[in-house]
């Protein structure tokens, strides 16, 4: 196993920039997930470290040394495609020894290994099949097992389980993090659903248009996202930005949103008269009589142990997650409150978030 | 009932539609067939039996056209017939109740290997070159591909014999008139446009993915060429084979043009054999017969991927 590090990772496609300016480090055993919606660079930041391409400009290290311009097959890397690559003109055995056949392993270790990762994977029933017959967690499976079999640096995966059925991917979301644990291998995992990368990694960089907006913990990134595009993109309903204009103090504890004063973590920069966005999570949100922040009920939607409320509050819609035991009439008048120590602030116009008390909390530790 | 109209209906054809379609099959497949099956009823007739008027449906099956295929013959007096020992075979028997005795082997079977080591040869060529070029095309940036491309194919759009003069002049200048290596250079040239194009479609359709995985599981691209993807192209290789293959056997305008003896083949070489002894239509008939036998076996061998490779792209997934 070993350490992934990027260096200012640069991929372009003639005109277009697929890749801009990537850094980031994947600890030796450590989960990262590569999370953004289609076209945004993650799928060719997995095969620049694959060496299926190669970069524009920057570097790669693989466990210290670096492999920038080496060939995929000098790598030592695992591989999981989209749509597993299982070759189609061989068995389950066959596909799952193949890698160890170019390595010139000798036979009896071949077939010793082979069976050992069936095992683990829990395939050692369908060695013998022809790999066309299989069922989606199956084809899943022995695609994982011609990864693990060689017990590569690290292993990459491009959202192996995209064509997985719903019920099918919840399942090998926890097969796949028991199998990280069980064998601590480096991976870098791209997925464009956020569930899958909350529930997996241990890290998640979330890119756009090449750029990588942040790179943190699952926590990190749900509860101090680094940019609006982050906070809009994680979360299911994404982030509130209630937007206002208006010039910050160092040391202000709160803005002023429509005439109404709001507590907010304390800001830690000047800043001019702009354009800002105060975030907040839906279930940041309760409904208060008395808050003078205030809104009409457009719509509730009914989700078990909780509803999610949309609001009306002249400059659009605010969702709130509420307990589903709340009764609302659509057009009554409500009052919000907002969990003041949880709510992020964002300047429009670069979109990133202004420093603030509950972010310098995770700075210090 | 609710009914679903598209376009594509996946509704299983009506008992009637599908005994109109079996009609037409079997009304065009018989239309097809008489040609064939009257070379192959001739050839079993005797010489008078052969160019009988009305022709004859029914007649008594003799090998002499076969026997007249593959020897020579000179005619000899009856004493002389009845004073050799008894006849060793029964060609030999035929041959002397026409006051004849076999001379020697006729050239047939020389003219057959050359087209078997000239067909051959000459698609083994091709379908290699065709195979190693269209997956250059489909896979990697080659520079101008589409004229490359285009230029491949617009070497068919002429007429062969448009060519045949300046190849003539040219191969007796380079000493490949009349060689098998000459033939099979030629028909390689022509059937290569033809593989390129129909492989570089088979090729297309074999997902990057599997090459890549082999890559990254430890191999070159040349290994991840022939352990994965050459098996998935047999489907296409076969069919681009059959059809190489078919062109080459049956080519009869340069083989007249370019092939006279040591390397002629059987199409410019069947139609000598009438010359022969009269009008000897039996003869002729079993050298067709014979000469279609090898394309058959082929295309019956490969026809579960020929019919494959002819709806490609509708089967595969």
């Amino acid at each position: 196993m070993a350490e992934i590090r990027i260096e200012n990772l640069r991929k372009e496609f003639g005109a277009f920039s697929a890749v801009e300016d990537s850094s980031f480090v994947v600890r030796d055993g450590e989960f990262l997930a590569l999370l953004g919606p289609s076209g945004c660079g993650k799928t060719t930041t997995l095969r620049m470290i694959a060496g299926l391409e190669l970069p524009t400009s920057g570097k790669i290290f693989l466990g210290g040394e670096d492999v920038t311009f080496n060939r995929a097959r000098e790598r030592d890397i695992a591989f999981v495609f989209q749509l597993f690559a299982l070759y189609p003109h061989m068995n389950v055995r066959k596909n799952i020894a193949f890698p160890l056949l170019a390595q010139g392993v000798a036979k009896a270790e071949i077939r010793a290994r082979v069976e050992e990762t069936a095992k683990l994977l829990q395939i050692d029933h369908i060695l013998d099949r022809s790999v066309s017959g299989l069922a989606g967690g199956d084809r899943q499976r022995v695609a994982l097992g011609r990864a693990i079999v060689r017990r590569p640096k690290c292993f990459l995966m491009d959202e192996p389980l995209g064509t997985l059925d719903a019920e099918f991917r919840d399942l090998m979301v926890r097969e796949l993090r028991e199998l990280h644990n069980r064998i601590r291998a480096t991976t870098v995992y791209v997925t464009h659903d956020q569930l899958e990368a909350m529930a997996m990694a241990d890290k998640i960089a979330v890119m756009n248009h090449g750029i990588i907006e942040q790179f943190g913990t699952p926590q990190e990134i749900y509860n101090r996202p680094a940019t609006m595009y982050v906070a809009d993109f994680i979360g299911s309903p994404p982030m509130n930005f209630l937007r206002f204009t208006a010039g910050l103090q160092k040391g202000a504890r709160s803005v002023v949103v429509d005439g109404v004063d709001i507590s907010v973590p304390e800001v830690h920069l000047d800043l001019a008269e702009s354009e800002l966005a105060l975030g907040v999570r839906p279930e940041d949100i309760s409904f208060s009589d008395v808050s003078p922040l205030r809104g009409a009920v457009f719509g509730s939607e009914y989700h078990g142990t909780n509803q999610i409320v949309a609001v009306e509050m002249g400059k659009g819609l605010v969702k709130a997650r509420v307990p589903a035991d709340q009764n609302f009439h659509i057009g009554e008048t409500v009052g919000l409150e907002l969990n003041y120590d949880r709510l992020s602030l964002f300047d429009c116009k670069s979109g990133r978030a202004v420093p603030s008390s509950r972010y310098a909390e995770h700075h210090h530790g | 009932m609710s009914s679903i109209n598209t376009a594509h209906s996946v509704v299983e054809p009506s008992r009637t539609s599908k005994r109109i379609a079996a009609t037409i099959v079997i009304a065009y497949a018989v239309i097809t067939m008489i040609p064939l099956a009257w070379i192959v009823l001739t050839s079993f007739k005797s010489p008078p039996d052969s160019i009988s008027y009305p022709p004859k449906i029914v007649f008594q099956p003799t090998l002499e056209g076969y026997c007249n295929l593959f020897t020579t013959r000179t005619r000899q007096t009856s004493d002389y017939i009845a004073s050799l020992g008894a006849p060793t075979s029964t060609c030999d028997e035929i041959t002397r109740s026409r006051n004849m005795v076999i001379a020697g082997p006729s050239n047939y079977w020389p003219r057959f290997q050359n087209s078997l080591v000239i067909a051959f040869g000459s698609t083994f060529l091709a379908v290699s070159l065709g195979t190693l070029a269209a997956y250059g095309f489909s896979r990697f940036k080659v520079p101008l591909a589409e004229d490359l491309l285009f230029f491949i194919l617009s070497t068919r759009m002429m007429p062969p014999i448009a060519v045949a003069i300046p190849i003539y002049l040219m191969y007796r200048q380079l000493g490949l008139s009349d060689t098998a290596l000459g033939m099979i250079l030629l028909y390689t040239a022509v059937n290569v446009s033809l593989a390129v194009w129909l492989l570089k479609g088979f090729i297309d359709e074999i997902p990057r993915e599997y090459e890549e995985a082999a890559m990254i599981d430890g191999y070159t691209r040349m290994q991840a060429f022939f352990k994965v993807v050459l098996p998935q192209a047999t489907t296409g290789i076969a069919a681009t084979a059959i059809f190489c293959l078919i062109f080459a056997w049956n080519e009869y305008a340069f083989a007249v043009l370019l092939t006279s003896g040591a390397a002629q083949t059987a199409p410019p070489f069947i139609p000598t054999i009438i010359g022969e002894g009269g009008q000897d239509w039996p003869a002729v008939a079993a050298g067709t017969t014979i000469f279609v036998v090898p394309i058959l076996v082929f295309t019956i061998l490969l026809r579960k991927q020929l019919l494959r490779g002819i709806t490609f792209g509708a089967v595969r997934k």
